[in-house]
């Protein structure tokens, strides 16, 4: 079993990406887009900001100027997309399985598939791949925007991608062009069509929670949901050589998809521990403007000495409850103020419940204040969300058994105390539109979609509101709307498995071996454990683990065991039996199954025949045949060893020359040669 | 190892299904439905045959509801709450949404008729929440050893047919199932299994039924005529299920032909049911979950409720009123209102149970009914019988049973006669041994069983090998054969068997191994003698 980690991503929305070669079978976990890559990149320019580039390009040779960063230094031009540079490494005709865990993790597929010669199966829950379809398609609509703006591209590579042109940008920027390495400018991708992902849907297989699913007879699939997302899901490998479970970033509280099924996963042999996300929490995030973090001092040591749920959950969901009242609030008092709200926020399970905790204190205060919702899928996913009760977590679905809508955007819908439309500018926005008002819009990167025009709208203004999520650099993603009055806030929710959680988890899921990142070595300490092993793994580095079992089991049908003929050879008590069936792959298993067909039935003969061949033995036996033979032995020179030579003369002519590792009859009849290796088959141990 | 079935329920009839299989040492209960057509102690399975001492806590590993109907359903409160089984149900999410719905409707029936009451509505609440959810195609590990699996089975939203898997011994029981899809639902939908067992329900085990699409003109047409003619039109149906298709089918109708009759539903079960539905959309058919952003199809434009004031109230309407098979309630109320008159219309959809009204009305001509000792109604109205059924057709349960060609076939949730030439035609034509079990008999069969062993990488890899066998047809028989053969034999003809030679070894204390012959010496530390 061979293991390489293509990438360890970074947060919530570029999840990691490994290779993994199990049982022969190559397989890919997840093709995510790095779209933090985006802020390199200017947002659309208006016209005043479009003058102010022509000047700053054609007046002033641009140079390097290490620490000015403005504005003008982003890329003004139709971005490209980041994805993971060392998945390009590898021919995508040669990868068996891809693995999807996530919606997140799907937004790079398009790239995989539509090149030619993928043949792999790519397995996807059903609500991360409809969930992921809705995410691509927004993604795709918001980048016409720039392809609007810039026009069709001039060649195939783009200028700023050029040496020269990277060398004079400044350092974050460049970071972001090359990677940390300088090695990354190969990652980089134009986007994707809507045609694109419509045959990217097209061509997955999708699965259902604790679905078994078979690739080529061989590797028994299994998804078990996580609790990050709606349709995210660990995986459970199962093959003839024993198992393995994938885990990605897990949640064990979730407000509103299914939480993490944990039990599942317990006893496989090989774990794969791919949860960095506590990675990402632990650094600290740079303040903003005005920004107030509520996580910062909130964020205390959670205790976890048994997997005991209750109090488990409990605490997170408290801690999480804190944090969005604490969001409500800032809201509530912003609005009062006369100031809107933008919260351009993609994580749904955030968006679904600050929507309806922010209804319910709006109510609680006695405000009429508007809630949009823009976003070219944001109807179909509202709509979507309402009929997936599968997917969701325990509280949701007893809504469903008490004859509830899911979630309460229905009812708010239907009351008109929010509104969905698709886009800026259409019809029903501008005959509704009231400031102040409380906006969701797509894109977290403020770089594409709805947010940026509302940005601009806002942004100088210090009565308004601006919540993001956890960017790791917030100062850059604001740089094109600087100077920034409006009050920013950003706020963290935990999207993986707390590090104090892991060893007991661990423990709890008892696997032989684990596969841990390297980064988090320091961070957690295994050295007292005893029931598991552990191998670190580091980015772009194949890591080879030993499987578990060096053999297969295969399963004999009891129809055809019956009809064994054993053997008992004298020495160690063994028994032998000769095979003869139908071999049948399926479940991961082999069977062997009773074989009616006359056609492979063959000869009798023995196939391989030990011990020696006794001419004591042999005498007799011949005799008792009505064969008259002679023994002589020779002393063979060259090996020094005995050759007994078996002369016979009546009834038929041969000569018999016996070795301890062969005998030849030397005979002129083929019939009395049969005989007489009849004779000496009799008399040695044969199978 | 064998499997014992022992039928409980629907066995040579059909109502109170009712199935326990004990499969290598686990014991499971499928369905546990009431009887419609009895009020005594023959409504319930006799459930002191699994276990005499009363404690079904140990005799069962688990109880698995197929779906929502009273006959599949009805007797779960009373064998949870009354009889005291604490252990697992599964259900589908769309069953366990619904069942209680059903029941509670029952409960009421059974209130307002005067009977003894069998399960409050706290036993219904107190019964749901030992429910599992199960969705569909998701392996579900109850034990150790015992594996269930739902599978789409098309007969009414949320319906499946379980797969079960205990050791080597596989299983399916269908439950009812459809294998055509109707107005919204799917098909019934399954895997190639390898399967022991199958017990599978035959209603239909004689009929063949033409096209779906005649059948719905013809019910359309009928429904049109009277209305236009200033009848009233009645269609007793049970809240869910029939309701939500024919409503699908009236609703589009009306918006074709800009009808303005008013259809009402009788009552507030139907439409507190198409909440349900348009929550669980995605158990319905495809052209249904299409559409699901733009207009659910559950939302009905043309539908109002229903008073009973306005029974009489004159001008034409049509009306779903439960419960099906005019067995009581509203619809034998309105029944008795309506049937007097020649302009009325009565649209039977689906099966009657012997001893209803609806019953009555379907077999024969009567002119004049009972509906209980002292009311005699005179039937002038109009009855029309809709051969749309939710349950598949003996080509359906034929076409399933030679899919999933398990070594034995069980016949439940049909009528003797008609399940004794299936089972004759499954035996003949399939080959395969067929049972028909009456209510509280016992079935064996023998089941499969593996012996495990090692195999060695050598052994694996070897059956890997290619091996060609080529053969060249003869090219004068080419010659002979007309134009078209010759295009269909391909002149080579490549075969690959691909064999190994393989020796299961046993030694004293140790897993058997299969290992290649070259590996053989190795492990018994001899030397190859050639010969």
């Amino acid at each position: 079993m061979k293991f390489t980690c293509l990438s360890k991503g970074s947060g919530f929305h570029f999840p990691p990406c490994h290779m993994l070669n199990f049982c022969g079978i190559r397989i890919l976990f997840d093709c995510p887009l790095d779209l933090s890559g985006l802020m390199a990149f200017s947002p659309i320019p208006t016209s005043l900001d479009a003058l102010l580039f022509e000047e700053s390009n054609n007046n002033e040779k641009r140079h390097k100027i290490e620490d000015l960063l403005d504005a003008k230094s982003l890329i003004f031009a139709e971005p490209w997309y980041k994805t993971v540079n060392n998945l390009h490494l590898w021919n995508a005709s040669l990868i068996d399985v891809i693995l999807i865990s996530s919606p997140m993790g799907i937004m790079g597929l398009p790239f995989l598939t539509r090149r030619k010669g993928l043949s792999a199966k790519i397995y996807v829950t059903e609500a991360s791949a409809r969930l992921g379809q809705l995410m691509m398609e927004d993604l795709v609509s918001m980048h016409a925007e720039f392809r609007q703006f810039y026009g069709p591209e001039e060649s195939n590579f783009p200028p700023w991608l050029r040496q020269e042109e990277l060398e004079i940008l400044p350092s974050v920027l460049k970071d972001i062009l090359l990677g940390k390495d300088g090695v990354e400018s190969g990652g980089w991708t134009p986007m994707y069509s809507a045609a694109d992902v419509k045959d990217c849907i097209l061509k997955i297989d999708t699965v259902n929670y604790a679905q078994e699913v078979c690739y080529n007879g061989t590797l028994v699939i299994k998804a078990f949901s996580c609790g990050v997302e709606i349709g995210s899901c660990n995986w459970i490998l199962d093959g003839p050589k024993g198992d393995i479970a994938y885990l990605s970033s897990s949640c064990f509280f979730s407000a509103h998809t299914m939480t993490f099924d944990y039990r599942s996963l317990q006893g496989t042999s090989s774990l794969i521990y791919s949860d960095f996300s506590s990675l990402s929490d632990a650094q600290d995030i740079e303040d903003g403007d005005n920004n107030s973090d509520p996580t910062s001092d909130t964020l205390l040591p959670l205790s976890f000495q048994d997997m005991d749920e209750s109090s488990l959950n409990s605490d997170e969901n408290l801690e999480e409850k804190e944090k969005l009242v604490f969001i409500c609030s800032c809201a509530i008092e912003c609005v009062k103020d006369g100031g809107s709200v933008l919260i351009p926020i993609n994580r749904l399970g955030t968006i679904l419940q600050l929507l309806e905790e922010m209804t319910t204190s709006l109510e609680a205060s006695a405000m009429e204040v508007p809630i949009y919702i823009i976003s070219s899928v944001a109807e179909e996913l509202l709509a979507l969300l309402n009929i997936i009760p599968e997917w969701l977590c325990k509280q949701r679905q007893e809504r469903l058994f008490a004859g509830e809508p899911l979630f309460a955007h229905v009812k708010l819908q239907k009351e008109k105390k929010i509104h969905v439309v698709p886009n800026i500018h259409s019809h029903q926005l501008l005959m509704n539109w009231q400031e102040p008002c409380i906006v969701f819009c797509p894109h977290w990167s403020l770089r594409i979609g709805p947010v940026v025009h509302l940005l601009r709208r806002w942004c100088g203004d210090p009565k308004s509101l601006l919540i993001l999520e956890d960017i790791v650099n917030p100062e850059l993603a604001l740089l094109p709307f600087k100077p920034v009055a409006m009050k920013v806030l950003q706020c963290l929710f935990p999207s993986g498995i707390g590090l104090q959680k892991v060893q007991p988890l661990l423990k709890t899921l008892q696997p032989k071996t684990v596969m841990f990142p390297e980064d988090l070595r320091l961070k957690t300490s295994f050295s007292c454990e005893k029931s598991f092993s552990v191998s670190y793994y580091t980015e772009a580095e194949p890591l080879k683990v030993s499987c578990q079992k060096d053999s297969s089991e295969l399963k004999i049908a009891a129809d055809l065991a019956s009809q064994f003929y054993w053997k008992t050879f004298k020495k160690e008590g063994i028994n032998v039996t000769r095979l003869k069936g139908n071999l049948l792959m399926e479940n991961g298993r082999h069977h062997l199954l009773l074989d009616n067909n006359k056609k492979t039935s063959e000869s009798n003969s023995s196939l391989v025949r030990c011990g020696l061949a006794d001419y004591n033995k042999l005498l007799p036996a011949l005799s008792e045949m009505g064969i008259n033979a002679s023994i002589e032995i020779v002393k063979d020179d060259v090996e020094s060893q005995n050759v007994c030579l078996v002369h016979t003369k009546e009834p038929y002519k041969a000569l018999i020359e016996i070795g301890n590792t062969s005998t030849v009859i030397t005979t002129a009849d083929a019939n009395v040669a049969s005989i007489l290796y009849k004779a000496i088959d009799n008399i040695l141990d044969g199978v | 190892m064998a499997i014992e079935t022992l039928v409980l329920g629907a066995g040579q009839e059909v109502g109170k299904s009712c199935v326990v299989v004990n499969i290598n040492g686990k014991r499971i209960m499928f369905d546990c439905g009431m009887h419609m057509g009895y009020t005594d102690h023959r409504r319930f399975p006799d459930f002191s045959l699994i276990s005499p001492s009363g404690n079904f806590n140990d005799a069962l590993s688990c109880i698995i509801i197929t779906h929502f109907h009273l006959d599949h359903v009805g007797a779960l409160v009373y064998f949870t709450e009354v009889c005291g089984y604490r252990g697992p149900v599964y259900m589908t999410y769309p069953t366990k949404a619904l069942s209680p719905l059903m029941l509670e409707d029952f409960r009421k029936m059974v209130d307002r008729r005067g009977e003894e009451e069998q399960f409050t509505s706290e036993h219904i609440a107190e019964c749901m929440k030992k429910v599992i959810a199960v969705d569909l195609k998701q392996t579900v590990q109850v034990d150790e050893d015992l594996q269930i699996r739902a599978y789409y089975a098309g007969h009414v939203i949320g319906a499946a047919m379980f797969y079960v898997k205990v050791g080597d011994a596989e299983m399916v029981y269908t439950g009812d199932y459809n294998m055509t899809p109707d107005r919204h639902l799917g098909a019934a939908q399954i895997d190639r299994l390898r399967l022991d067992l199958l017990i599978t329900e035959s209603t239909y085990a004689t009929t063949i039924r033409d096209s779906k699409y005649a059948r719905e003109r013809e019910f359309l047409k009928a429904v049109h005529k009277c209305v236009s003619g200033g009848g009233k039109v009645l269609i007793p149906t049970f809240a869910l299920g029939r309701a939500q298709e024919l409503c699908i089918l009236l609703d589009d109708y009306w918006e074709r032909m800009n009808l303005k009759v008013p259809i009402y539903f009788s009552s507030g079960l139907t439409i507190q049911a198409n909440m349900y539905y348009k929550m669980l959309i995605s158990w319905t058919s495809q052209k249904i979950k299409d559409t699901y952003s733009t207009h659910s199809a559950f939302d009905f434009k043309n539908v109002h409720k229903f008073d009973k004031s306005i029974i009489d109230a004159p001008g034409p309407c049509v009306l779903f009123a439960t419960p099906g098979m005019i067995r009581g309630g509203l619809s034998l109320e309105v029944f008795k209102h309506w049937a007097p008159s020649e302009k009325n219309l009565v649209t039977l959809p689906g099966y009657c149970v012997v001893g209803t009204v609806g019953h009555k009305l379907t077999s024969g001509k009567p002119t004049k009914i009972d509906t209980d000792p002292d009311t005699q109604i005179d039937v002038r109205c109009q009855i029309h019988q809709l051969a749309f059924s939710p349950h598949t057709d003996s080509k359906g349960i034929m076409d399933l049973v030679k899919f999933l060609s398990p070594k034995h076939v069980m016949l439940v949730h049909g009528e003797k006669p008609k399940m004794a030439s299936l089972k004759e035609r499954i035996h003949s034509e399939l080959g395969i041994p067929c049972y028909t079990p009456a209510n509280n008999e016992t079935v064996s069969i023998p089941s499969t069983h593996y012996v495990n062993a090692e195999a060695s990488d050598t052994f694996i890899r070897n059956c890997l090998n290619p091996n060609f066998t080529f053969q060249k047809c003869n090219s004068v028989d080419t010659c002979n054969s007309t134009l078209i053969d010759r295009n269909l034999t391909p002149e080579l003809q490549v075969e690959d068997e691909r064999v190994v030679d393989g020796v299961l070894v046993m030694e004293n204390n140790k897993k058997a191994k299969i290992v290649q012959r070259d590996e053989l010496l190795l492990m018994l530390d001899e030397k190859k003698h050639e010969v």
